[in-house]
């Protein structure tokens, strides 16, 4: 019954992309526009397919600086979030600070990135990490942070060390939430890399948008959104995927919280 | 059966109340001493703003006894638990466990309370060998005997709850009778000498809650384990207890501290006995009076 439903809900999903497109396409050829403000769908597939050899080494670019980011912005991420939940003061004292940290909007910090290391691939990684950095130190941290304290007592009680609490306990309770933050943070990464790309760099989808658009070649800009989309989703995907692999357990039946 | 129930003695001894209660030998037919509070204080905060949660309590439980804590809510009940557990030190006095002052050094006991914290990624089973992992001598054979010797343990357990089949389920697909069954196992895996239960019961509908008292005397009968109850249905320590003390409003104080001789096993039915009932009531009076001496001296 359920799977029935599941397929059914797809079906639907995916109709609605391709209604989409459908739309678009027939909107554009009814009123006559010029692809200098819309193109069509079928022009920008078109577009991609013929010049997808150029595009690709700009693929790998912004692909590299978002992965590259995301690690750090992981490594970063977990470690902090780790000792803000571990302990409460911590907790208390840097939330303040990390709030302020993460209400600037990151596209304010590019050109210091760019004044600091040039432009390229630096700030690009930069960007990536800060914007993705923040949604796992709060998830890490809440994790951390709403053990029982029931639970805690019984096993002290039972003579357990802080250590075998955080390892038995803690850590395991931490995936659920420090896997919804991966999939979040994976997209924000890919925004802040393509989002310094655009504004300070020579390579990477963020660029050829840049420069296409400003040789009205507005197919290619539209693959590049294309591409972007593409990949944005491909990457939600692959870490939805391993979120249910790892942690089916959290989603039967306690919601989880992702920031 | 019912013959045996009706036939039972019904009697009810007072035993000393708390002020000359210090250092009376342990009331007879029982083992050794198991717990020990003698004249122990806890204050939170400090200054103006401390409050006193219990007053000198003294208090003996002897080996094997099942006694049940009864009293207005915020009487200090849950603090002696914590005491007994190790978990906190008092402000002032002495408490011994096992003939050893509660220090840091845990004393490895049972505890299970209201909220049944199962961890969701884990089956019953694994849930309960939990205090496996952590006190030996299982923790060191945990990795070569959690599949066999425990895993047989644990299931075992779950058997004489009335849970036979159930340790391969997620805590998630049973109700919360059957989460607290499994915390009572849980508690108990690791044949701990004492067991404290923090108001166990206290989250379960009427018929639940009577059918777990059937399992927990059974757990008792055959384990043994020295038991401290904290609850507030007076039906339930009356069910229960070998011995109810009844706490004043905080600062908590022992006012009274009564056998309960009822023959086991005890049933339900026994519960509306005339002699059951009487203790009840007295019991009952024992705790308005202490509410109300309580809210006359807020008002003064």
């Amino acid at each position: 019954m359920m799977f029935g439903i599941d397929i059914r809900q797809k079906a639907w999903s995916a109709g609605l992309i391709v209604l989409f497109f459908v739309a678009w396409e027939l909107f554009c050829l009814m009123t006559g526009m010029s692809d200098l403000v819309l193109p069509r769908p079928s022009q920008v597939f078109v577009t991609l397919f013929q010049r997808f050899p150029v595009l690709w080494p700009h693929i790998v670019q912004t692909l590299a600086t978002t992965m590259f980011g995301f690690v750090l912005g992981v490594a970063l991420g977990v470690a902090l979030g780790a000792i803000i939940g571990v302990s409460k003061t911590a907790y208390d004292t840097c939330y303040p600070l990390l709030i302020g940290f993460s209400s600037i909007p990151k596209v304010a910090v590019v050109p210091i990135f760019v004044l600091w290391f040039g432009s390229g691939t630096v700030p690009a990684v930069l960007t990536a990490l800060s914007i993705c950095f923040f949604p796992i130190v709060v998830n890490i941290a809440t994790g951390l942070a709403t053990t029982e304290p029931e639970l805690e007592d019984v096993l002290k009680a039972l003579g357990a060390s802080k250590f075998d609490i955080l390892w038995n306990v803690g850590l395991p309770r931490t995936m659920p939430f420090f896997f919804a933050s991966l999939k979040v943070a994976i997209s924000y990464a890919f925004v802040g890399a393509v989002l310094s790309e655009t504004v300070a760099s020579n390579r990477g989808i963020g660029n050829v948008m840049m420069t296409a658009s400003s040789n009205f070649n507005v197919p290619l800009v539209f693959a590049g959104l294309f591409v972007l989309a593409g990949l944005g989703v491909a990457l939600y995907v692959l870490f939805s995927l391993i979120e249910g692999r790892v942690t089916g357990w959290a989603t039967r039946k306690n919601d989880v919280i992702a920031t | 059966m019912a013959g045996i129930q009706l036939a039972c003695t019904f009697s009810v001894m007072r035993i000393q109340p708390n002020a000359q209660f210090d250092g009376q030998p342990v009331p007879e037919g029982s083992g050794p001493v198991a717990i020990e509070l003698s004249e122990a204080s806890v204050t939170f905060g400090r200054g103006d703003r401390a409050v006193p949660a219990l007053s000198k309590t003294s208090l003996r439980i002897a080996d094997g006894e099942f006694v049940a804590l009864v009293g207005p809510s915020g009487c200090g009940k849950s603090t002696i638990l914590r005491l007994v557990s190790g978990l906190m030190q008092p402000t002032s006095g002495v408490v011994i466990v096992g003939g050893r002052e509660v220090a840091a050094r845990a004393l490895r006991v049972g505890m299970a309370f209201q909220n049944p914290t199962m961890l969701p990624w884990m089956t019953i089973e694994r849930n309960i060998m939990l205090p496996l992992k952590i006190v030996e001598p299982f923790r060191s054979n945990f990795r070569r005997l959690r599949k066999t010797e425990f895993r047989d343990k644990a299931n075992a357990l779950l058997e004489q709850v009335g849970l036979k089949g159930f340790g391969s389920r997620y805590p998630w697909q049973l109700s919360g009778g059957m989460l607290q069954r499994a915390n009572l196992c849980r508690a108990l895996i690791h044949e701990p000498r004492m067991l404290l239960l923090d108001e166990p019961f206290g989250a379960l509908d009427q018929f639940t809650r009577e059918e777990l008292w059937a399992i927990l005397q059974n757990l008792w009968m055959t384990h043994k384990p020295t038991v401290l109850l904290v609850t507030h249905d007076l039906r339930e320590a009356g069910f229960l207890a070998s011995r109810i003390c009844v706490m004043s409003a905080r600062p908590g104080r022992i006012l009274d501290d009564s056998r309960v001789a009822f023959a086991r096993p005890r049933t339900v039915a026994m519960t509306f006995e005339p002699d059951f009932v009487a203790l009840n009531q007295k019991l009952r009076a024992f705790i308005e009076d202490a509410r109300s001496s309580a809210q006359q001296g807020t008002a003064s």
